[in-house]
């Protein structure tokens, strides 16, 4: 998140940014290769990103999702899962794809409040919808106390998976469960981390609902 | 994935005409109706399921969970597995559906996942996952590797030496044992299907798992009223303590007068090919006193006809000795 602060960093393409861009021209000539003529206008489409739009997409379909409170025209591809939706077309790519089959809980997001996989749901079937991902929850100057509690309890190692864990964590704060740790334990069971940060993942929600 | 039209009906007539249009409901349908998605989507990424049109049913009608004026419960097809679990109502007088609700998964997929879904979940068995592997419930005709493959996990009950696969759900051995009613409406009307008869041995077809014709739409399903003072367990034993498919799991419904069992409802999950109710062993355990001779010899009797597979010998006792502490659970409680 600190990448975009302009205080904090040089002037410089973020990491993300490079790789995007350096990237392309093996993407281009890979995409001609293998991608079906139905994908193509999508492909082609890739540097009007900004617009969220695939205008000249056969068989594409308009949907309006509303994320983290801003409203999102977009025309998708049938198959476009939730997920895919939310870091390729609307490009907020906080939300992370792990396993693509719902073993993993990395791509964790809230649809109308409540915890889903991301990458189990198609994005036509949240038309309408409220979605909010990790950058809805707080910004790095106001952090979310979940993604502060996060921090200070030094809740992660690589973080790929922290910000499903902290889109669960805030989730189960809504939900029953007991006061223990083995209650947060049993609910955070969907949220896989590779590193093994259970133990400071727990630390951090139970201190949350402590304060709470 | 392959490409397929979807389609938002507005009714449920509306769905199931064009349901009906479709050559079957079974293994490769090429009409699905969408629920929560968690086993479509999952199967559809890996070309095991490629309907050519995908019908969401979420914003019919069928999300309400009732009571019914005969003190049963009317649960529509796409009430939540969470919000069910949860219900004040099935806590306090189905409570073993709640507890095996609340044993499978995750919190997130059971938020997604719907009664209908769970009810037509599929099995985990790796060779009717994997495309480049024959697999006769997903290709009719092409054989089980499973047999003499990997079969720790499969089924030792209900096989046939087409298909071993297990049926995964945990919220069906629950069903089984307060013996539900499934509401079923189809292009030839409305009918109702008794829990037992809903879902089908392998056999020599098991690509059918279900009675269910093409066009047929679950609408809800029905539990009848709740057995006053019943003791009510569900007992999951898995290689991890959460997030993980059962070895073997048991749902035990239980009425005890004077000490000894009056009425006894028993269903195994994780070992079966469908959701495994074994009347014999309910017929064992009626009129025993409650010690653990007699809820050891129901286990007998409920496994009598186990057979394993090569890699799986072990499960037949887990099976048993999850029995018995079930049953020795409830009973205490």
């Amino acid at each position: 998140m600190s990448d975009d602060d302009p205080k904090s960093r040089p002037p410089s393409p973020t990491r993300r940014k490079f790789l995007l861009t350096s990237g392309s021209g093996v993407a281009a000539s890979l995409v001609a290769a293998y991608v079906p003529a139905f994908a193509k206008g999508a492909a082609e489409e890739s540097d009007s990103a900004a617009t969220n739009a695939g205008p000249n997409l056969e068989g594409a379909v308009p949907i309006t999702l509303r994320i983290n409170g801003k409203e999102h025209s977009l025309r998708v591809d049938p198959r476009t899962t939730l997920l895919d939706c939310i870091r390729e077309t609307v490009t907020l790519t906080g939300t992370k794809k792990g396993c693509d089959h719902g073993q993993c809980g990395a791509c964790t997001v809230h649809v109308n409040g409540r915890r889903v996989l991301s990458c189990l749901n198609l994005a036509l079937m949240h038309d309408g919808e409220e979605i909010t991902t990790v950058e809805g929850l707080g910004t790095p100057d106001a952090m979310h106390p979940m993604q502060a509690s996060f921090l200070a309890c030094d809740a992660y190692q690589c973080g790929y998976c922290t910000s499903g864990q902290i889109m669960s964590a805030v989730a189960l704060l809504r939900e029953p469960c007991g006061p223990d740790d083995g209650s947060v334990k049993e609910l955070m069971s969907g949220n896989i981390c590779r590193c093994g940060a259970y133990a400071n993942i727990v630390d951090a929600i139970q201190q949350v609902r402590k304060r709470a | 994935m392959h490409i397929f039209e979807f389609i938002r009906p507005k009714d449920s007539a509306g769905a199931i005409a064009v349901a009906a249009q479709a050559k079957t409901a079974q293994q490769g349908a090429d009409v699905r109706f969408m629920g929560g998605g968690t086993t479509l989507i999952d199967l559809m990424k890996l070309n095991v399921e490629t309907p050519a049109r995908v019908l969401d049913i979420n914003r019919l009608p069928l999300d309400k969970t009732e009571l019914m004026p005969d003190g049963g419960l009317k649960i529509g097809a796409t009430v939540r597995n969470s919000d069910l679990a949860n219900h004040r109502t099935v806590q306090r007088d189905y409570s073993v559906l709640s507890q095996a609700i609340l044993q499978g998964a995750s919190a997130q997929i059971r938020n997604m996942a719907t009664m209908g879904g769970n009810l037509l979940q599929r099995t985990r068995c790796v060779y009717f996952r994997d495309t480049a592997m024959p697999c006769n419930k997903r290709e009719p005709g092409t054989g089980c590797p499973a047999i003499t493959g990997h079969n720790r996990t499969l089924a030792i009950l209900g096989a046939s030496d087409h298909c071993i696969a297990t049926n995964p759900s945990d919220m069906c051995v629950a069903l089984a044992v307060l013996e539900a009613t499934i509401h079923i409406q189809g292009p030839k009307g409305s009918r109702a299907v008794a829990f037992a008869d809903f879902h089908l041995l392998p056999g020599e077809t098991p690509h059918r798992e279900t009675v269910l014709e093409a066009g047929d739409l679950i609408t809800h399903v029905t539990l009848p009223p709740a057995v006053t003072g019943s003791k009510q367990v569900y007992l999951k034993l898995r290689d991890r303590a959460s997030y993980e498919f059962a070895l073997s799991s048991a749902a035990v419904v239980i009425t005890i007068a004077s000490g000894r069992i009056t009425r006894a409802r028993i269903a195994l999950g994780g070992v079966g090919t469908k959701p495994w109710r074994s009347p014999e062993a309910e017929a064992a355990l009626t009129g025993k006193p409650t010690n653990d001779a007699s809820f050891r010899q129901a286990a007998e009797t409920a496994l009598r006809n186990a057979k394993p597979q090569s890699e799986n010998k072990f499960k037949i006792e887990l099976a048993k000795r999850c029995l018995t502490h079930a049953l020795r659970t409830a009973a205490a409680s």
